[in-house]
């Protein structure tokens, strides 16, 4: 019962970061372009997703008339599942556990004496998550397939190689970190952090880092790796057949792919939740008692900080789109395989032996 | 009793996906229910406490090596409606295969209830990462280290394969055959 509740609440705060993400890049663009960008719809544009919704699900909903119907139907759907079924594992928070919960409705808190603010637990959750998020590729593989239109093919082409190639350079940039923290468990990974000298992983892992960040931007199909929807030359890629609710569920599903990209970037490499400082701080000022860990203020104040670390990457994004050219098809292949793989792997090379030095 | 249910609904699932595999003519509605055989596997392997092996079943068969599949198939662009005569040898060594994979079947199903019935050890771990780590890089070192090997030669091949000529003699053959286009005008 609790955990359905959890899904709900998480599912509707994805979703809402989701739709402002969308808002926030055309401001941002707008800003850096000189322009102002959505202003009509509610103050300062802020009820512009809402709109924005409403007009996909009254438009019309084309289906090409030789599209493979079944595939076709399908492709949406599995690109949106698979980019929001990562969302079980997200850390959102440190453990609470000075509450008692007996004061909520329906007998909903019951028997919990820790809550933690993460709806499932896996023992492999980076590779969970990795999984799902290769998974996806089928989406938009099988759509530029279904739509039999050369612009799709060849978007989803492109869009298969680009991710099978850069997949390999994201689990490499991964495996230092796994092995700094000797777990694959999201919240052992952020334990491991608070417990290490460096208090985040960006520091000992900043190859890894990068490697990371330049390859979920071509994971997440974004520019400057935005080929398969390159609209110069493949008008729309994949998605050129798709309209209405069906490009919709599409549109969601990259940018929920940014949202979870920018959530293990924060959990791997900038200490998810944890603030350093934060509880000697609140000794300091005499909020000891207050702000500790298993405290509720303390979980807000990580949770927010959570957001905040992944609004910042969002941002980065954004920033990047606004400022970087496209690369060639070629020049991705070459630099994803000649130089983003090899940094990845003498990464973890490094890692093994200063991991084996250290622990002798 | 929802393991149990679980169980069946994923054994289902993967059964029936396996099914239209095979009964499918069409080549990429087969590598789409081969990817769904192997997500129904990785939830039974969940439901048998080995996540591991799950998420790795999603991250190399479905997420790698079944992509790389659908990519050759999107790329081919086969004819639906042919027939594969030629290939027609194979449903009797595919018969006879899957005669002896039923015969093994029974035989393990045999095994199993024959064998005295213990219950499972609640605090051993087995499929926990790290104990899987452990076990692989102690006591199973050398199985590891042979299909270590064995992938290296199979990555050398397919370099190789792939590598048969070097960019001159690339350019000499593809020069060649553009004359002999030529020749044919």
């Amino acid at each position: 019962m609790v955990y359905l509740v959890a899904v709900v609440i998480a599912f509707q705060m994805v979703l809402m970061i989701v739709a402002y993400t969308v808002l926030a890049e055309r401001k941002v663009l707008g800003w850096i372009q000189g322009r102002i960008g959505p202003n009509r719809v509610g103050p300062w544009g802020l009820l512009q997703p809402f709109a924005d919704l409403l007009k996909f699900i009254f438009k019309e909903d084309l289906v090409p008339d030789k599209s493979t119907k079944f595939v076709y139907f399908l492709a949406p759907l599995v690109a949106l599942t698979c980019a929001l079924m990562p969302m079980v594992v997200y850390p959102f928070g440190p453990t609470i556990t000075t509450i008692n919960w007996n004061f909520l409705p329906w007998g909903l808190g019951e028997g919990i004496t820790q809550l933690p603010l993460t709806i499932a637990r896996i023992d492999v959750g980076v590779l969970y998550v990795l999984g799902i998020t290769s998974v996806g590729v089928y989406g938009i593989a099988l759509a530029g397939w279904s739509s039999n239109s050369k612009y799709s093919l060849m978007g989803g082409l492109r869009s298969s190689a680009q991710m099978i190639s850069y997949e390999l350079a994201m689990g490499a940039s991964v495996l230092g970190v796994v092995m700094l923290a000797g777990s694959l468990d999201l919240t052992q990974i952020i334990n491991a952090q608070i417990n290490s000298p460096f208090r985040w992983f960006i520091i000992p892992q900043i190859i890894g880092f990068i490697v990371f960040l330049i390859a979920a931007f071509a994971e997440t199909n974004r520019v400057p790796f935005d080929l398969p929807e390159a609209e110069t030359e493949l008008v729309a890629g994949f998605h050129t057949e798709y309209s209405a609710l069906k490009f919709a569920l599409f549109f969601m599903a990259e940018y929920v792919n940014m949202f979870t990209v920018s959530v293990m970037c924060t959990v791997l490499f900038l200490g998810g939740w944890y603030v350093p400082g934060l509880e000697p701080l609140a000794r300091f000022l005499g909020l000891g008692e207050w702000i500790h860990h298993g405290t509720i203020v303390y979980a807000i104040i990580s949770h927010v900080a959570f957001i905040g670390k992944i609004c910042l990457f969002l941002f980065f994004y954004i920033w990047v789109r606004g400022t970087l050219p496209r690369f060639r098809f070629d020049q991705l292949m070459n630099f994803g395989w000649k130089f983003l793989l090899p940094l990845a792997l003498l990464n973890v090379i490094l890692t093994i032996v200063v991991v084996y030095f250290l622990n002798r | 009793m929802a393991s149990t249910v679980l169980f069946y609904l994923f054994a289902g699932l993967a059964i029936a996906s396996a099914i239209s595999m095979v009964y499918h003519k069409n080549p990429l509605y087969s590598a789409i229910s081969l990817i769904g055989v192997f997500v129904a596997l990785s939830c039974i392997y969940v439901s048998l406490a080995a996540p591991f092996i799950a998420a790795v079943q999603i991250l190399i068969y479905a997420g790698a090596i079944m992509v790389l599949v659908v990519f050759v198939i999107m790329l081919l662009n086969l004819d639906e409606d042919k027939p594969l005569n030629r290939l027609r040898y194979l449903y009797f060594v595919g018969g006879g295969l899957g005669l002896i994979l039923l015969v093994q079947t029974f035989f393990v199903f045999y095994a199993v209830m024959r064998a005295p019935n213990h219950p499972a050890d609640q605090t051993k771990m087995v499929g926990r990462t790290l104990d899987l780590g452990s076990a692989m890089y102690s006591q199973y070192l050398l199985p590891v280290e042979i299909v270590g090997v064995l992938l290296l030669m199979a990555i050398i091949g397919a370099v190789i394969l792939v590598r048969r000529l070097s960019q001159p003699q690339l350019e000499l053959v593809i020069e060649h055959e553009l004359e002999q286009e030529h020749r044919k005008r």
